[in-house]
């Protein structure tokens, strides 16, 4: 008879059992991951806290510790309020828009048309394309000069060219641009998350409360929106996340202006911190976006957990 | 005059009729069970009814109004799916009261109506949970109290009993049934289970490939089958037939029989071999062929144990076996019924 356990107990393969180890084998997996995590998002976050707490210029490199003296002369300038709320604004604006035309869109993809699958990959440009080109080619249209959204209001006869709005030059218009840039690059992944949500909705749900009289409003907000809640509230974090730390669009848009009115936290650290070169007080800025954040992210997992289903 | 009425209803899906020219008329307070193999076209037809499909021709009469181009709301049907489409966001009462809230009902008659579905189900005290926290059979019972809530003229079933075990099927059967008697509600309802037909229904319509085979009652599809298909579809074993003047005779496991037990002279006997034989406790099945004759499949004989010895019955022996000529089919070459054979 052939003994199997022969190949078994070769000696000199320790290496071997090692690796078979769960506890190992796991470790040297996650490591990369974890050391990634560590070097480029740990190590940095520590070095902002600690120049936030510290006098440190470019031009004069000290790491004296001055206490919450940064947090405090952060607080009280008018500025950085506007840019507080201003964050605000562009972050749940551009949240909301984006909701609505993903909603929208991806009712429209469900229905059946001949194309739709040429379609339903068009739409997801908005998402794929690099965001410096897109924001260049939005800075076009709305040119004070050669705007193509003004050229086309005047030619239907909307407006007249002496009162065609400059759109980056009006404070309200800018944060309006700026919320309608960052809508349009977000409502593809919005489109998506909804689709996956509505096509995970059983059919048998939906013909029992077609049948139980409901039509299509209450349909789709009494029974699809809140199934499909926990897959939206997660995209929403998402975008929320994204959009609260963002800055490129205003930075390529509008530059934070006219006079500070479409400035970001993300772009009035940058400009503090890196342009002006006053570290301390860019990194002091930059972590106000830390409790903001953190309150967020927890108030919607806990409501997602209440709605489990 | 009918509670629902259709006439020659046609569904085409891509050239394919799944539904082809069906013609019921469903009696007031009747329950109706519609039988038939899986995609047999039952359940569309069932949706057609609803309203969650609009048929390609034909018309619908729910209480003596063509409803075809009337939404589901407005028809005064309820259905029950075969996966219960409870709403799994919603608690129990919720679930319940859905569909009085999209009729706006009062909010005091709503929770009286609630009230009383939930006790004529027994599910009261489960009101505040979520259907996730529910047993099969304790859904099942949501989703039908929720169908009658608001008293529906019709009540659609479309396999309310597939997704439950076989013991509580069987007690879930009888409930429906009782229950459907007690409120007096015209039910049509979808399955591919004889049994569940043959216990339920007041009539059974027989559908196959899109059109009703056979309506009638139970006695009449099982003892007097309008085809070879609704003859071999219903019964356990199914009917044994065999090549006959150009078409088959048909008879029923249970009628073929020792000779020697008949007590009757106008018989037809055959030479049966058996081949081999289950004994299941309250009967015996025996397999085996027929001298001289060809038959479709394998001939089974129903033999009642007390009656029949188990050691005069022996595989390979040619057996002398009788039908009575009152309980022989005969169907033409087309698998129609016909009287002569």
């Amino acid at each position: 008879m052939v003994a199997i356990a022969d190949k078994a107990a070769k000696p000199g393969s320790r290496l071997q059992f090692i690796l078979d180890s769960p506890a190992v084998l796991g470790t040297i997996f996650v490591s990369p991951a974890v050391l990634y995590v560590l070097v480029l998002v740990g190590a940095p976050f520590l070095l902002a806290m600690y120049y936030s707490v510290s006098a440190y210029t470019i031009y004069s490199q000290s790491y004296r510790f001055v206490g919450l003296r940064n947090f405090i002369d952060v607080v009280q300038d008018p500025v950085f309020r506007q840019t507080l709320l201003n964050t605000f604004i562009f972050t749940f604006g551009s949240q909301i828009v984006g909701l609505i035309l993903g909603k929208f869109g991806a009712l429209l993809l469900l229905r059946p048309f001949p194309g739709r699958k040429v379609v339903r990959a068009l739409i997801m440009l908005p998402w794929a394309v690099p965001v410096a080109l897109a924001t260049v080619a939005w800075e076009w249209m709305f040119d004070s000069l050669y705007s193509v959204i003004n050229w086309t209001l005047i030619a239907l006869g909307i407006i007249t060219r002496s009162d065609a709005p400059n759109w980056l030059g009006n404070p309200h218009l800018a944060m309006l641009c700026v919320i309608m840039v960052n809508a349009w690059r977000f409502f593809p992944f919005a489109i998506v998350i909804f689709l996956a949500g509505i096509t995970s909705v059983p059919q048998d749900v939906i013909d029992a409360a077609t049948v139980d009289g409901a039509g299509f409003w209450r349909r789709n907000y009494q029974i699809i929106v809140p199934m499909i809640a926990p897959i939206v509230v997660v995209g929403l974090i998402f975008g929320i996340v994204f959009t609260f730390t963002d800055l490129s669009i205003v930075y390529l848009l509008t530059n934070g202006g006219p006079v500070g009115a479409t400035s970001v936290l993300g772009f009035e650290g940058f400009q503090v911190g890196i342009v002006s070169g006053d570290v301390a007080h860019g990194a002091a800025i930059s972590l106000f976006m830390l409790p903001v954040l953190f309150v967020l992210v927890l108030v919607m997992l806990r409501s997602i957990r209440r709605q489990e289903i | 005059m009918s509670a629902v009425l259709t006439k020659d209803i046609v569904k085409t899906f891509a050239d394919v009729n799944a539904v082809d020219g069906i013609s019921l008329a469903v009696p007031d307070g009747e329950f109706m069970v519609l039988l038939g193999p899986s995609g047999c076209g039952k359940t569309t037809f069932l949706r057609i009814i609803c309203g969650l499909e609009r048929q390609t021709t034909g018309d619908i009469l729910i209480g003596g109004t063509v409803v075809n181009d009337i939404p589901p709301r407005a028809r005064g049907v309820a259905m029950m799916f075969q996966s219960y489409g409870l709403y799994p966001h919603y608690k129990i009462r919720d679930n319940i009261a859905f569909p009085l809230r999209t009729q706006r009902v009062a909010r005091a008659e709503i929770e009286n109506k609630v009230e009383w579905a939930s006790n004529l189900l027994g599910i009261g005290h489960l009101l505040d949970r979520r259907p996730r926290q529910l047993s099969g059979g304790e859904r099942q019972r949501v989703a039908l109290a929720r169908a009658l809530v608001r008293e529906p003229t019709v009540l659609l079933l479309d396999e309310p009993l597939s997704n439950l075990d076989a013991k509580l099927r069987a007690s879930a059967r009888n409930e429906i049934k009782q229950f459907q008697q007690r409120v007096g509600t015209t039910t049509i309802y979808v399955t591919h289970d004889q049994v569940e037909a043959m216990g339920m229904g007041d009539r059974i319509a027989v559908i196959d490939h899109g059109r009703v085979r056979q309506v009638g009652t139970p006695t009449a599809i099982y003892d007097d089958p309008a085809d070879r298909f609704v003859a071999t579809f219903v019964g356990t074993p199914p009917m044994n037939l065999v090549a006959w003047n150009g078409g088959h005779l048909g008879f029923r496991p249970e009628n073929f029989l020792p000779r020697e037990l008949i007590d009757d002279s106008a018989v037809t006997e055959f030479s049966f071999r058996v081949d081999r034989s289950e004994y299941l406790g309250s009967e015996r099945i025996v397999y085996g062929v027929l001298e001289g004759l060809e038959s479709v499949q394998e001939i089974t004989a129903k033999l009642p144990p007390a009656h029949v010895d188990q050691e005069s019955i022996r595989p390979g022996e040619w057996h002398a076996f009788a039908v009575r000529n009152s309980a022989l089919c005969y169907f033409d070459k087309d698998g129609k019924r016909a009287i002569r054979h």
